[in-house]
């Protein structure tokens, strides 16, 4: 077991854990932070993404001792009250269906449109390809992606 | 307006109250609202009391009106349309609404199970008399108020309107209304004065997503518990034989490893300290039973569909003599694997087994069965047990069964703490209830350019089509006709797999339609629309047929002109399918492009009768994701067994739908005031046909197997 001081949406939290604890775990179990989703552990559905230091990540596969110094940002640090375009747009659009996989989207849709703030069509079908949504609403996530960089202008 | 008994009787109603008593509200506060408790109090105070009207509602002495939903929300939109049915009934606005998920009580809700695309069909006309039920008291209170009599009184947005320009809140007469008798016969609303139904309402618990609030199982927490990993055979066939758990104990976190039956649990503190132990757990493993292999599974397959069943499952006509007298017979056999259910949020449950009773609280598709299986195993009251359902991170079938539920309370018991089982994506993986693995035979003779016999045989694992399924289209349009169905029975388990049997069924009928089409020359929807006419009056006088011809026909008419057919622009080549199934008639056709030499899957434009849409929004997405999983499926859903294993555990070596393939989907609904039907499944098996058939239309290949992948492609039709 070792210590670990983190930055997590802003605050700083210390946990005691194995130093191959994924990140993924340690939001959930250990501060209790829901919203980043666990599905495959080997970063394959993408549901269990967040940023560090504002670039998207699979949380389940990166270990606790490979955080260090760098800001988490988390679904629910995204924004105060849900109001980043991204999330608006996700409302706006009505995206979900069970609603699983969303955290996972709007994070990697969140940075990808930092990095471009104008994609095309085949951009965003990439960047968004590597998260899995087993209910299907990909026409709404691709549409609510459009709208988002719309808002964030 | 429509008089509908309410088959409320006083003594059900004043019971419904006593078990409620006010505690109800409390146990379910970490599952959000359908507004987060901050924004309610930017409207209003917070209610003071609460008066209870009946099942599913409450109305507050400040006006707000909260309405249960009461079935298992697994990405369906029931929390949403469910209670938007109440509301219109009732006669509020939708913003003075807020929803909760209720608890498990099999005495109050019939129908709390997430299955078959049932829910708002079966829903519709109680939670409709629930409203109108409510609504007549509260006219009835303020009736008396006024002296006035309750016929000239109406409602509108949680206000009742007396015959002298009199005014009263639902507010000020809830506690009245409350103490009077519960009417034997109320009005229900015409379509016509629908103001919440048939309207875009947004997802209830939109924010709680967006925002990443707790709302699933696996989110669940509780102070002392603990978490559990599982180890199950790793093959279907093997048991148990010998463990060593002295590396897993060692693991940081591991508290202990409890055995039952042949299935090993590792609890612990975190979930990854579980996940740890579990990996470093060493068991081998005794062969129990065969170990079974998709290609002996394939062998004995085709060998039922040349084998003749016990009794058809339906017989019309003289079959034999048809085949006998045909002109050209065309002979088709058809295939699709096992499939795992892989929703994204992998099974889990919560349980807390004591002395004084069983705690439950999870994701499950039916929270009775769970009730019931639960007080089974551990040899307990079924009053001693609770059930809380939490919302479900997708179901598709998986969520039906309630193995890990059972799982879960087995290891609180054994271990005497609450306790959280998790599934790793390889457990729910590789100890499925999975799709069964299928294959059809289609046979029609042709005689005098028509089909004049159809001949269907099924083969699948461990059961087979059931209910009404063998008098779908085409019973009624073809005079001599049978339907065979084997079951090949497995140690592998199966279940209930979205639009079960028909998600293939489709698959084969659809895309041999077609086929025979182009056999006779015929323009595939014009001589659908010819065959439905001449099931009309069979299906009038044949009470097993529950498709209705003409509203398939009305679907197809839709679909036909939405997607232009027969008109594609150049390099657009379109396919047609048209299924019924759960009670809903679904046609759709597909667009198919050559870009180079590779066909692209463009468009789908799907029509749909489902009835009244009570969430056009909600049901346009609902229809979108079954069509996008039916492509998916189709284009890489394969899996299979050998020796006993699974080919894949997790998502490195099975391939689910990504963005890059989902084509446009144009969902179009027919005008309807029938009563709503579900959506959940019927889009599903039309979707890979219509694909298949556009295919065909591009490259002049035909597919007989699911999934559509190459070496599927380079069979041969047999």
């Amino acid at each position: 077991m070792s210590i670990y001081s983190l930055n997590v949406n802003g605050q700083p939290f210390e946990v005691h854990a194995d130093p191959d604890t994924p990140l993924l775990w340690i939001l959930r179990d250990h501060l209790e932070l829901f919203g980043t989703k666990y599905g495959c552990g080997i970063g394959q559905c993408g549901v269990c993404t967040v940023h560090l230091n504002g670039t998207a990540i699979r949380s389940c596969t990166y270990p606790v001792s490979g955080v260090g110094q760098s800001h988490i940002t988390t679904i629910e640090g995204l924004s105060e009250n849900g109001t980043h375009p991204v999330q608006k747009a996700w409302k706006q659009h009505d995206v979900p269906q069970c609603g699983y996989c969303q955290a996972g989207q709007i994070m990697t849709a969140a940075a990808f449109l930092d990095n471009t703030p104008h994609p095309t069509e085949e951009e965003i079908a990439s960047a968004m390809d590597g998260v899995l949504c087993r209910c299907g609403t990909y026409c709404r996530i691709r549409e609510a992606v459009q709208t988002a960089a719309q808002l964030s202008k | 307006m429509q008089t509908s008994k309410t088959h409320i009787s006083r003594r059900s109603f004043f019971r419904s109250t006593a078990v409620v008593g006010g505690g109800m509200l409390l146990g379910f506060n970490w599952l959000t609202a359908c507004r987060s408790d901050k924004e309610l109090n930017q409207i209003t105070a917070p209610p003071s009391d609460w008066f209870e009207m009946n099942a599913f509602i409450k109305i507050a002495d400040n006006g707000m009106v909260t309405i249960q939903a009461p079935n298992p929300e697994i990405g369906q939109n029931v929390r949403t349309s469910m209670p938007m049915i109440v509301a219109e009934e009732l006669g509020v606005s939708w913003e003075m609404v807020r929803v909760e998920q209720a608890p498990l009580d099999t005495i109050r809700f019939t129908h709390q199970v997430a299955g078959g695309s049932q829910s708002i069909r079966k829903g519709w006309e109680g939670l409709r008399k629930a409203g109108a039920t409510a609504r007549t008291m509260l006219i009835t209170a303020a009736a008396m108020r006024w002296g006035a009599d309750p016929a000239t009184c109406t409602t509108r947005n949680g206000v009742v309107y007396g015959p002298n320009n009199d005014a009263l809140t639902y507010a000020e007469l809830a506690t009245e209304a409350a103490s009077l008798d519960i009417p034997e016969e109320v009005s229900l609303k015409d379509y016509e004065d629908f103001t919440i139904i048939g309207t875009d309402v947004g997802n209830v618990d939109i924010d709680a997503i967006i925002t990443g609030q707790p709302l699933y199982g696996l989110d669940f927490t509780r102070e002392g518990m603990i978490y559990a990993a599982i180890l199950h055979p790793p093959a279907f066939g093997l048991a148990l034989d010998e463990i060593d758990d002295a590396e897993t104990r060692k693991v940081n976190g591991v508290l202990d490893v409890v055995q039952f039956g042949n299935t090993l649990a590792v609890t612990g503190t975190s979930t990854w300290a579980v996940f740890k132990g579990k990996k470093a757990l060493r068991a081998t493993w005794k062969e129990v039973a065969p170990l079974e292999s998709t290609a002996e599974h394939d062998t004995r397959m085709r060998e039922l569909l040349d084998t003749p069943s016990k009794g058809p499952l339906r017989l019309d006509g003289d079959v034999t003599k048809a085949f006998q007298s045909a002109d050209i017979v065309l002979e088709r056999t058809y295939e699709a694997p096992f499939l795992p259910h892989n929703t994204m949020e992998p099974m889990n449950f919560f349980a807390d087994v004591r002395e004084d009773g069983v705690e439950l609280i999870g994701p499950t598709q039916t929270p009775a069965a769970a009730h019931r299986d639960v007080a089974a195993l551990l040899g307990r009251d079924e009053s001693e047990i609770s059930v809380v359902m939490t919302r479900q991170g997708g179901g598709f079938g998986r969520r039906l069964y309630n193995d890990f539920t059972e799982e879960a309370a087995m290891i609180s018991s054994l271990t005497g703490k609450p306790v959280k089982l998790v599934y790793s994506r390889e457990d729910d993986m590789t100890a499925g209830k999975y799709r069964v693995a299928s294959k059809y035979k289609v046979r029609a003779a042709i005689q005098n350019g028509s089909v004049t016999g159809y001949h269907l045989t099924e083969a699948s694992i461990n059961s087979h089509m059931y209910g009404l399924i063998p008098n779908f289209f085409p019973a009624g349009s073809i005079p001599n006709l049978r339907i065979d169905a084997h079951a090949l029975p497995s140690a592998i388990t199966t279940g209930a797999w979205r639009a079960p049997y028909t998600n293939v069924l489709a698959f084969a009928e659809q895309t041999f339609f077609d086929e025979l089409a182009e056999q006779l020359g015929r323009d595939p929807i014009e001589w659908r629309l010819e065959l439905l006419e001449e099931a009309i009056p069979a299906a009038e006088q044949d009470e097993r047929i529950e498709y209705s011809p003409s509203r398939m026909q009305g679907a197809i008419r839709l679909v036909a002109e939405k997607s232009n057919w027969g008109n594609a622009p150049d390099g657009i080549f379109q396919g047609f399918s048209a299924y019924y199934s759960h009670n809903t008639h679904v046609a759709e056709v597909a667009e198919v492009a050559l870009e180079g030499d590779t066909p692209v899957l463009k468009r789908i434009i799907c029509a749909i009768d489902c009835g009244i849409v009570i969430n056009p929004q909600a049901a346009r997405n609902q229809c979108q994701g079954g069509i996008v999983d039916a492509i998916g499926h189709a284009l890489y859903g394969t899996f299979s067994f050998s020796k006993g294993r699974p080919s894949a555990e997790n998502f490195d070596r099975y391939r689910l739908i990504r963005m890059e393939d989902v084509p446009q989907i144009e969902i179009h609904f027919v005008a309807s005031k029938e009563a709503p039907t579900g959506l959940g499944e019927p889009p599903f098996p039309p979707a890979a046909p219509a694909f298949a058939n556009a295919l065909y239309k591009a490259t002049r290949q035909r597919y007989y197997a699911l999934p559509f992948t190459p070496a599927a492609a380079e069979r041969p039709a047999f």
